[in-house]
């Protein structure tokens, strides 16, 4: 291994992953550039919801994606979009597997894909009903026998779990089989820590790795309203997503994606493509406790960030800055502060830790690619996206959350946790270009 | 020994080690199966899959002709849940996709000699591949016709979802909390990833697991998934596709002249892979090993799912001893890839045994199932009877075995599974 070599490896003497390319989008808008200004002004982009009849619901709001319409609307279909908006964003700046007059892509490596769920909803269902003739009570032999006409073949193909992964890598040339995953909250932290895997393992050079949500549907979000993790403050609806304040009372749907390519350090130089971020480390931990609870010790979640800082070789003292999970539960947050004073002890009031979900809220799948960007774009620009709404501190909570209004600071590393209902927890570290 | 891979030229990512084609030479980094868990119409547990499929008079497929009918499914045996999900707490907040699962990962590590080992559960690394939950069929047929004819359908729809749906049944449905609920149950918490997307979402669970333990990126896998065949909703999903078969039944490759179909089996399959330096330190069984993963995509364009399986091969060519090699399939009985796969394996000249003929096909389970057969029975050093009339006969020898893994709509997948 040559010196040239070693300057292309990190400290465990694995290949140095990079970020080359970006895209995102959330209820904020299309795009870096607009996301980051609106997230540095402190807007929200939590609305009334106008997609569906809201009558009878106890929660009203949410961060749709109102501005990107599909034909037949439907999780998977906007989901989808989304994705494709957010990947032609992050090949553009990466100026990486975009060819010229072709109408397809050619993307040098893997998909990995963080996405919903998916099944048919109730739209489909109600089309299959009418179609059916069937009088006033309905059964699934009614649904079948409409079913084998053939005349819903498109629901079948939209509604497989492949569908959105194989049209992507149709799409844009992605390499190899694509790969979907799900670890609820933490599924776009953990499509990037697949890629980073397997540019680590040598198995590829580049990946994209992509997390995108388009669920905000009745049953989705009374789903979650069983539950009760959503926010009922509905009025005005900007003010209901409050990380870390005492008077927080769930989260808010959101919808989005983040798209990012990653290559490894000697494949970006050689190509002579820009080094936006590193991806340091990576770390999970799954939680036995309970379906949707941490454990009340912290043990996963503090492990999860110790084997992420692990993974990135550096120590608790050198992290300037955590994106928060931050959903605005009252647990969530509790369980967050828990583990973030076990790992940075006596620092851990004064490192600052805010929570993008105050603005664009939950992005649920699409979570953890969001928040890694803007982890990253926070790096890039100096200056730390607040916690909005934080009228009311908790005092059980001696946070730093930047509270209301963005200010500057210089972060070399930040490490960005997404925890998930299942016990599936993620955090990486991302640090400045080298 | 680094691992080979060819992932980024043509498209194909695998894994072959070197030692792979060195004569299949040990090397401590290869991927041993150390515990098998499966569930499914035949029976619970290896043993009792290798009885049915091994019967002196012959075998015989398990199904359910009334529930369904004029479709058919291969019903899941009954379940001693007891045994792997102690708490009934636990049992009533899965459907039975889950429990299915939780059962299947439980025989698994028992099988491998870790269940309840705090210590190895706590550094094992989970890779499952899973659709989505069961629905409340009768809360949705209920809802579908109260909607008919309403004034205002969408507040009433509303209204209709927060009272009818248990709040629970959310738990049961995520495509998560499958893992979720192994963790809870088991204890395996080293990590929980899930992989989704059909039939290739269980290859790629195989395939990462396997280049994560070549690489040195993991010692300790749990790796599988679950099917639960006897639902409404994913019959209703198929017949949209026109992809299901109606009965009569037959054999996937005999169904091909009679236009061919999916004719699903609930199944539960969960493989401990090791590596075996990880495996020998702790003085574990191995029962056989994946000397070989490879998965690609294809627009399925005529002709491009057989270029893939070609390709996959070649890769193994050095490792493959066609004298002692047979192939366990698994063509989903969706009429083009099956017929292209059966051209395929025609060419390819070893004996074939169509996994979906005996299990039905179980998609996300699909290929963890096609090596678990594969590992029991290069373990046992032979091949099982012809489960249809055009599979031959194998009476030599059998110390490999490749597993294949076509999707019914996308992927093309290929292992090859050695003695250990």
């Amino acid at each position: 291994m040559g010196d040239r070599d070693m300057d292309y490896r990190d400290g465990h003497g694995r290949p140095t992953v990079v970020v080359t390319g970006m895209g995102v989008l959330t209820s904020l808008g299309q795009g870096q550039a607009d996301n980051w200004r609106a997230l540095t002004a402190g807007v929200s982009g939590i609305r009334r919801i106008s997609r569906f009849p809201i009558g009878g619901l106890k929660t009203t709001v949410a961060g749709t994606v109102d501005f990107v319409t599909v034909p037949e609307i439907s999780a998977p279909a906007l989901s989808e979009r989304i994705a494709e908006l957010v990947i032609e964003e992050a090949l553009a700046e990466a100026a990486i597997g975009q060819q010229a007059g072709a109408s397809g892509s050619d993307f040098p490596g893997p998909l990995f894909l963080a996405f919903p769920p998916v099944e048919m909803e109730w739209a489909q269902r109600i089309a299959l009903v009418a179609a059916s003739g069937a009088n006033e009570t309905v059964t699934y032999d009614d649904m079948l026998r409409a079913a084998g006409t053939g005349q819903f073949k498109r629901f079948y193909e939209r509604f497989l779990f492949g569908s959105i992964l194989e049209h992507l890598a149709d799409r844009f040339g992605t390499k190899g089989s694509p790969i979907g995953t799900n670890t609820a909250c933490a599924s776009g932290g953990t499509a990037i820590q697949l890629g980073v895997e397997a540019i680590r393992r040598g198995e590829c050079e580049a990946a994209l790795c992509v997390g995108t949500d388009a669920s905000i549907n009745p049953e989705s979000l009374i789903r979650f309203s069983l539950l009760s993790a959503l926010s009922t403050r509905n009025d005005p609806p900007e003010s209901a997503a409050r990380p870390f304040s005492k008077d927080r009372d769930g989260f808010v749907m959101a919808e989005g994606g983040g798209a990012l390519v990653i290559e490894s350090l000697a494949h970006a130089t050689a190509r002579g493509a820009a080094v936006l971020g590193v991806l340091e480390g990576c770390g999970e931990r799954a939680d036995n406790f309970h379906r949707t609870r941490s454990s009340p010790d912290g043990k996963p979640i503090i492990a999860c960030m110790q084997h992420a800082l692990a993974d990135a070789g550096i120590a608790p003292e050198q992290v300037d800055y955590i994106n928060a999970h931050g959903t605005g539960t009252p647990e969530n947050d509790k369980m967050e502060w828990l583990g973030v004073s076990a790992v940075f002890g006596e620092r851990a009031g004064a490192i600052p830790i805010s929570s993008n979900k105050s603005m664009i809220g939950h992005t649920l799948t699409a979570a953890g690619a969001v928040e890694a960007i803007f982890s990253l774009l926070t790096i890039r620009h100096g200056r730390l996206p607040p916690t909005i709404n934080y009228d009311t501190p908790d005092p059980a909570l001696p946070v730093d959350c930047v509270p209301n209004v963005a200010r500057d600071a210089q972060v070399t590393h930040a490490i960005s946790n997404s925890f998930g209902f299942g016990g599936q927890n993620v955090c990486l570290v991302l640090g400045a270009p080298g | 020994m680094p691992p080979e891979h060819n992932g980024a030229v043509d498209g194909t990512r695998s894994v072959v080690t070197d030692d792979a084609r060195r004569a299949l030479v040990d090397g401590p980094r290869d991927a041993l199966i150390t515990g098998i868990g499966l569930v499914s119409s035949l029976g619970d547990g290896a043993a009792a899959h290798w009885a049915a499929l091994d019967a002196s008079i012959g075998f015989h497929t398990v199904l359910d002709t009334e529930q369904f009918a004029p479709w058919m499914v291969h019903p899941m045996v009954p379940l001693a849940l007891d045994s792997q999900i102690p708490k009934r707490g636990d049992q009533r907040q899965m459907e039975p996709w889950q429990r299915i699962g939780v059962y299947a990962a439980g025989r698994a590590l028992e099988a491998a000699g870790v269940k309840g080992d705090a210590a190895l559960l706590g550094a094992m690394d989970m890779i499952v591949a899973a659709g989505g939950g069961e629905r409340d069929y009768a809360a949705e047929t209920v809802i579908l016709s109260a909607l008919q004819g309403a004034a205002d359908p969408g507040t009433l729809l509303n209204e209709r979802l927060l009272n009818d749906l248990r709040p629970t049944l959310f738990l049961a449905q995520l495509s998560n909390l499958l893992a979720g609920n192994i963790s809870l149950v088991h204890g395996v918490v080293g990590s929980s990833r899930t992989l989704m997307g059909d039939e290739p979402c269980g290859a790629d669970a195989v395939h990462v697991a396997c280049a994560r333990i070549a690489a040195g990126q993991g010692d300790l896998m749990l790796v599988g998934g679950s099917y639960n065949a006897e639902r409404p909703d994913l019959l209703l999903h198929y017949e949209m596709g026109g992809l299901n078969r109606r009965q009569p039944w037959d054999g996937i490759w005999g169904r091909q002249v009679a236009g061919g179909g999916l004719v699903f089996g609930s199944v539960g399959c969960f493989l401990v892979i090791e590596s075996r330096a990880h495996a020998a330190a702790r003085g574990a069984v191995p029962v056989a090993r994946i000397a070989g993963v490879a998965t690609d995509r294809c627009r399925r364009q005529p002709g491009q799912a057989t270029g893939n399986a070609a390709r996959q091969l070649a890769g193994f060519s050095g490792a493959l001893d066609r004298e002692s090699a047979a192939v366990l399939s698994g063509a989903s009985g969706a009429p083009l890839p099956t017929e292209e796969e059966r051209a395929w394996l025609h060419a390819l000249g070893l004996p074939v045994r169509a996994v979906a003929t005996a299990l039905g096909h179980s998609l996300e389970a699909a290929f963890p199932t096609g090596l678990a057969l594969a590992a029991m029975a290069v373990s046992r050093g032979r091949l099982f009877a012809p489960l249809e009339a055009v599979e031959a006969p194998m009476t030599g020898t059998l110390r490999q075995a490749l597993v294949t893994g076509w999707g019914h709509w996308r992927g093309e997948a290929l292992a090859l599974v050695t003695q250990a």
